[in-house]
């Protein structure tokens, strides 16, 4: 392949979807030059990102500075396991998200497309910069910079509707990084003098535990994108967006993101053996598991189906989180990988959901009763993103709830396996009747059926690949499993 | 000057901090006057060109003037002649309220200049000279007289009149709402900048950081006052339908982000303040020159103009969006620099700092509110047909205004220049002596 140094590489990486945004604006009016540049942008990106593999597999570090703000403080990108999960991740769902968007834009007849491709290209480029931050200054950088790119997109509409559910997803991503993440990471920079990831984290080990704690619960309330309850509402409010939005959101970018940096924060900032001798991580391990069950609860009364798919992924976030705050290897491990699953398994899901607004402009679950036979292909793959999602075998959720129970087993905390069983069961009873419903209920009223028909055929591609996605990652999961272990 | 040596004749210095503020005014100066002559051409008419270019270089020499002059009297000199020249400048504006507005700064800022040369006047009676080296060096000897005590305060409060401290900040809504646009942007950006440059003279270089803040109560004052000011200021921008009286009132919770930093009396604290005061520049003068831009193509600037200008000015308003995420301090613009290096000084000060860093924290927060406003307004509506047909701001004034909103993002990425010459000058400030 090409051979460049990895460190220019990713730099090279995160301004490639920009150089794509800027096609795509020449390209304008013409579509299908314009779909070309999306495409062919999100192929050579994943391409690329594809090629910094083997630098991370080797335990190769290589660094990229590109400015120092502050004296000490870089803006920087380092190339590391967890990062390279979650490239490699993104830049994949953006292709299929890319194939997909087209399918349901056309078919919608959106307005202002071309903002729309520019959008989603510039929030691509700037949740790889993320992936591959070298410290949390620069992971501020690219999260803040997340939050606005993705703001027109939220708000693509452009109805009453629209500008409330912006304002709610502004106001609470917003509120929270400025008034808890960002005091806490300079705090955090006032004890320890650096804000470079770490591995063991960069606390001191005779560090004020309280202090620590504090910062602790500064950070895990602080990063809103990771939808921690209470500060969960923006996740519904973001449905107002069109459908590949709802997917760049919850299982390519944004929620993503949020867990990832807590991740980060847990694993290269606190340390596990600090994480593990905070009390307020114990608190916070608590918080997280109400916010599990209770989410799923909430979950099984919508009726909206985005709704419920929102409601759900609030709930599945907080796995991740849980996840870094057990503290345990194998919890970092399954965080890490249920990341990767969750993400094929809610895009999925999400992806079906659009294809049955597209092709009946269905929203509301009780009217799907029957879909399933006119249907049967979006259908199915509901199912099987319904069982990831579940973690049910054949799909790959499978794994990461495994080792996220093995997590809660190594820490002692059997109560979260509990709350883990609980879940799953909860996530059973909202995601399988909607296909079971649709395939083996009656229908009551047969004339709004009439002329329903699969989606279009991108669509249904998109879907077709992240349905193997999920079941893939069930077969090999090896690579993903080898990454996750280096996280430590 | 004038054949005589110093401390008797008028001397000139320049040391880090003049030198920076020096620079801001300049720079400033130079896009504004840029953006002067379409802006000019539609807002003043003919006839009166000439006294308005006049007088805006008046102002501008004044300005430059009390930065580098090292002279207490002439200081005031220079005072006087910028703020003259800004009252002509200001009854320029198109509405007849702009001469209200005029008179009501003419007589706040001849109160603030009256006691700024009582103060003065005091100063000259305890220790004979007028030369800041020399009245540091003397002062100390009579500093623990009331006259010395009365001429701080009569400073104090003169010039916190000229930088628009809250309460004495009446005067500066209406002034910058009702004056030409580029004349807002040039006000705003400089001239409440130079009185707290010397401010920052009088407190650190004149009396000394130790008999300012030791011996007097100001700290509890100042810190109280602008933390107030970031409230009030916020909050009443959030009210405000002309955009020009809403970026005023933020600029008076701008101001007290500055004199926090100052208050502060730390090298990161005083160095945020002397940071911010260049941002600000920087990010203020962006926003006025935005609303310039759309001044000048709809010839009013209340909220309901900028329906729909997403659309029909998309370059103008993405500058205002770029100064607007400055002004909240989202990171990769300046205004994140300067609150970063002011929550860092904080963090030094135990509860009170946190009290400070809250209300720092919360200030961006309404300035998300605040800016959001305008965002929502211009991208969420449909423009009207006769926005449609004025259509974009001519190149004159666009480029002005991209200058600042690049440099906007350029001195939040590249620091170097602003921050070490920030930090330098604040370290010699502490140090004592003027160099």
């Amino acid at each position: 392949m090409i051979d460049f140094d990895p460190g220019m590489l990713m730099a090279i990486i995160v301004v490639l979807p920009f150089l794509g945004a800027l096609l795509i604006a020449m390209a304008g009016k013409n579509s299908n030059l314009r779909e070309f540049f999306t495409l062919a942008t999100g192929v050579t990106t994943f391409l690329l990102v594809l090629n910094l593999l083997p630098a991370v597999l080797n335990n190769e570090s290589t660094r990229y500075t590109f400015a120092e703000p502050f004296t000490g403080l870089t803006l920087q990108f380092s190339l590391e396991p967890l990062g390279m999960i979650f490239a490699l991740m993104a830049s994949f769902l953006w292709i299929v998200t890319s194939v997909y968007s087209i399918g349901y834009m056309r078919g919608n007849n959106e307005q202002n497309q071309t903002r729309f491709y520019i959008g989603f290209a510039v929030a691509i480029a700037f949740t790889l910069g993320l992936a591959f931050s070298a410290n949390l200054l620069t992971l501020f950088v690219f999260y803040e910079m997340l939050t606005i790119s993705t703001y027109p997109l939220v708000t693509h509409a452009g109805t009453d509707n629209a500008r409330r559910g912006g304002r709610v997803y502004l106001g609470i991503l917003l509120t929270t990084s400025i008034a808890l993440f960002l005091p806490a990471m300079i705090w955090t920079y006032q004890t320890t003098g650096t804000l470079d990831f770490r591995s063991g984290g960069i606390f001191a080990e005779g560090a004020d535990k309280f202090v620590v704690g504090i910062l602790l619960l500064l950070f895990f309330f602080g990063v809103g994108k990771a939808a921690l309850m209470p500060f969960h509402r923006w996740l519904p409010a973001a449905m107002v967006a069109p459908t590949p939005v709802s997917a760049l959101l919850h299982a390519v970018a944004v929620v993503k993101a949020g867990v990832f940096t807590l991740l980060k924060i847990a694993v290269y900032i606190f340390g596990i053996d600090m994480l593990a001798s905070l009390e307020a991580r114990d608190i916070l391990l608590y918080v997280a598991g109400g916010g599990v069950l209770l989410a799923s609860l909430i979950a099984m009364r919508q009726d909206n189906l985005k709704a419920r798919l929102a409601y759900s992924t609030v709930s599945q976030l907080g796995y991740v989180t849980l996840g870094a705050l057990l503290a345990t290897q194998a919890g970092v491990t399954g965080a890490g990988m249920h990341i990767v699953m969750h993400a094929f398994g809610k895009i999925t899901l999400f992806f079906c959901a659009g294809a049955i607004y597209v092709a009946s402009r269905k929203t509301e679950i009780s009217n799907m009763v029957g879909l399933g036979r006119t249907m049967p292909f979006t259908m199915a793959a509901f199912t099987i993103g319904a069982l990831s999602v579940i973690g049910l075998p054949p799909t790959g959720g499978t794994w990461s709830k495994w080792y996220l129970m093995q997590g809660t087993l190594d820490s002692g905390h059997l109560i979260l396996m509990g709350v883990l069983m609980v879940s799953s069961l909860l996530n059973i009873a909202y995601l399988l009747p909607i296909p079971v419903r649709g395939f083996f209920a009656n229908r009551g009223n047969n004339d709004s059926y009439d002329g329903i028909q699969e989606a279009p055929w991108p669509i249904l591609l998109a879907i077709a690949v992240t349905v193997t996605g999920c079941i893939l990652l069930f077969i090999f999961p090896q690579a993903l499993y080898d990454l996750a272990t280096m996280v430590r | 000057m004038g054949g005589w040596e110093p401390p008797w004749g008028i001397e000139y210095r320049v040391d880090r901090l003049s030198a920076f503020v020096l620079l801001i005014v300049s720079i400033i100066a130079a896009v504004a006057i840029a953006f002067a002559n379409k802006n000019v051409a539609r807002e003043i008419p003919q006839e009166k060109h000439s006294l308005f270019y006049t007088a805006l270089l008046l102002c501008l020499a004044g300005l430059l003037g009390i930065t580098i002059t090292g002279d207490a009297f002439n200081l005031f000199v220079f005072l006087e002649i910028s703020s003259l020249s800004s009252y002509v400048l200001i009854s320029f504006g198109r509405e007849r309220r702009a001469l209200t507005a005029a008179f009501q700064y003419l007589i706040m800022g001849t109160i603030g200049a009256t006691m700024i040369l009582i103060g003065t006047g005091f100063l000259y009676m305890m220790t004979g000279t007028l030369n800041m080296a020399d009245l540091a060096q003397r002062l100390p000897g009579v500093m623990d007289t009331n006259t010395v005590r009365a001429a701080f305060a009569f400073l104090i409060v003169g010039f916190s009149i000229k930088l628009a401290l809250f309460p004495l900040h009446v005067w500066l809504p209406n002034t910058y709402a009702y004056a030409p646009s580029v004349v807002s942007a040039f006000l705003a950006a400089t001239a409440t900048k130079v009185a707290i440059y010397s401010l920052i003279r009088f407190l650190f270089t004149i009396f000394g950081a130790e008999f300012a803040f030791g011996e007097m109560p100001l700290q509890v004052i100042l810190i109280f006052l602008s933390v107030v000011a970031v409230f009030a200021g916020s909050l009443s921008a959030i009210f405000q339908l002309n955009i020009k009286h809403m970026l005023a009132y933020s600029s008076i919770a701008q101001i007290g982000y500055i004199v926090i930093g100052i208050a502060l009396v730390s090298t990161v604290g005083l160095g945020a303040g002397i940071l911010h005061m260049f941002n600000h520049a920087l990010i203020k003068g962006c926003l006025f020159l935005a609303v310039g831009c759309v001044f000048y193509q709809q010839g009013n600037a209340s909220i309901d103009n900028f329906k729909g200008l997403g659309k029909t000015m998309p370059w103008t308003m993405a500058a205002f969006v770029i100064g607007g995420l400055g002004i909240i301090g989202m990171p990769l613009t300046a205004g994140f620099v300067s609150k970063w290096y002011l929550v860092l000084a904080a963090l030094e000060h135990g509860a009170v700092g946190v009290m400070i860093i809250i209300s720092v924290l919360l200030g961006s927060l309404l300035a998300v509110v605040y800016t959001w406003r305008i965002v929502e307004a211009a991208y969420f509506n449909q423009p009207d047909a006769a926005a449609i047909e004025k259509g974009e701001a001519p190149l004159g004034l666009l480029v002005p205004t991209w200058i600042l909103a690049l440099a906007t993002v350029y001195f939040g990425i590249y620091t170097q220049l602003s921050v070490d010459a920030a930090m330098q000058a604040a370290q010699s400030l502490l140090g004592g002596e003027l160099q």
